[in-house]
């Protein structure tokens, strides 16, 4: 057996590098993410390594929690993660199971445990994202089926870690609030991530990757006029980070779609240019001057 | 007396490791797998009781395991198979059933002769649990 291990030709090897580039390339920002996802990938070479030098050593706990405001793309990096943990050969099959409250507690007693261990089932050899997770627990109702799930989940996430790796996500403070009031599972998640908030610079450039996917383009006017509507609607209530980004941009397409119609005749450009005018019509802009103003300008 | 039912049964019992992989096996043919147990395995007895609901949409073997050793723990002292339905156009019926554990003393079988109607013969065979 040789006693030397090359933990760089390992990475190569597994092409867990290729996986971690694209996840540079192709999410903006989220910098405390990607630091902690290198950091996974690199324990579970390391471990590799040891295996191959003949250290036994328990499977690593990977089970993970994202907490962070909406929009803030944790789906979207579970997914991702689902791959790099296949990838790196700790979860076999590497096909991400997402679920809320719904799909793991039963409606009467006897219906929550078949229920749960159904999906838990389903997610081996996986991942398994539980979707705002707070649901889970409900303490004004001590009778709730939700504790069942609770259980059957932490039991699974103890004994058949090397089966499926869990990962919860919701919002900050509750999902804090959802581990104090269940602290076996809280110290059976290793891993807390927090996914911070967009700067604006970093959600137009997803403005700009968005605009790309749909085929269209932003006039140079609308970007301008973007950036301001980012930073106005900032300041609203029910700020989604991405997500209100895309619905701005989807509203902006209503917009160009009437405008075009109106119009009778168009060209190529412009079916597929975004104008200021578009993005400028947004009630967050009227609202803007009397920001005082208590209504609910969610567009 | 041994049983030999379905598939691999003249061969010695399946380790847990070599189950994991027939199912293995089975999912990547895109069938649905399903745990059955009885206490008769009278080879006329061909509905078994079900142990659960067969497991669609899984995708590892894992998920079958699990069921398995909960299976073994309740029925210790029965025959437990894995069948694998597949459930494509033309086929719609069993691709594979295996029996994966059975009971550390077999039930043996009487062959019962009865004379019937102009000098006929019936046999019948009976399960006799000792």
């Amino acid at each position: 057996m040789a006693d030397t291990v090359d933990l760089k030709r390992m990475l190569d090897e597994s092409h867990v590098s290729d996986v971690l580039d694209e996840l540079d390339r192709e999410l903006v920002g989220l910098k405390p993410v990607k630091t902690r996802i290198r950091e996974i990938a690199s324990l579970l070479v390391v471990e590799k390594a040891r295996e191959a030098l003949g250290v036994t050593s328990a499977p690593p706990s990977l089970h993970m929690c994202f907490t962070g405001n909406p929009g803030t793309g944790k789906t979207t990096v579970a997914m991702r993660m689902a791959e790099i943990l296949h990838r790196l050969g700790h979860v076999r099959k590497g096909h991400l199971v997402a679920v809320t409250r719904d799909d793991l507690v039963g409606q009467y007693i006897g219906h929550t445990a078949p229920k749960t261990k159904e999906v838990l089932k389903k997610a081996m050899g996986g991942v398994l994202f539980i979707d705002e997770a707070y649901y889970l627990y409900r303490p004004e109702n001590e009778r709730d089926y939700g504790q069942e799930a609770i259980e059957i989940l932490m039991q699974v996430m103890e004994n058949q870690r090397e089966d499926l790796v869990v990962i919860f996500a919701g919002y900050k403070s509750r999902m804090d609030r959802f581990f104090e009031s269940n602290p076996g599972l809280s110290s059976r998640v290793a891993h807390h991530i927090d996914f911070p908030d967009y700067s604006d610079g970093e959600l137009l450039q997803i403005a700009d990757r968005m605009v790309d996917g749909l085929g269209l383009q932003l006039a140079e006017g609308a970007r301008k006029a973007l950036a301001e509507y980012l930073s106005i609607r900032r300041k609203q209530p029910n700020f989604a980070n991405a997500r209100s980004l895309r619905n701005a941009l989807d509203r902006a397409r209503l917009r160009q779609a009437r405008r075009l119609i109106e119009a009778g005749e168009v060209d190529a450009a412009s079916l597929t240019t975004i104008e200021e005018a578009d993005i400028r019509a947004s009630r967050v802009f009227d609202a803007a001057p009397a920001a005082k103003d208590k209504e609910k300008a969610a567009c | 007396m041994r049983i030999t039912q379905g598939t691999f049964s003249f061969l010695p019992d399946l380790t847990d490791e070599q189950i994991a992989k027939q199912v293995e096996y089975a999912l990547d043919q895109g069938w649905a797998v399903s745990i059955e147990h009885t206490d008769d395995p009278h080879p006329r007895n061909t509905y078994w009781e079900m142990w659960g609901m067969p497991m669609f949409d899984l995708k590892d073997a894992a998920g079958l395991m699990t069921e398995l050793k909960e299976c073994r723990k309740v029925f210790p002292d029965r025959y437990i198979k894995v069948n694998a339905f597949d459930s494509t156009l033309g086929f719609e019926t069993m691709r594979l059933s295996f029996i994966v554990d059975r009971p550390a003393r077999e039930p043996e079988f009487n062959l019962r002769r009865t004379d019937t109607s102009g000098r006929n013969i019936r046999y019948e065979l009976e399960t006799v649990r000792s």
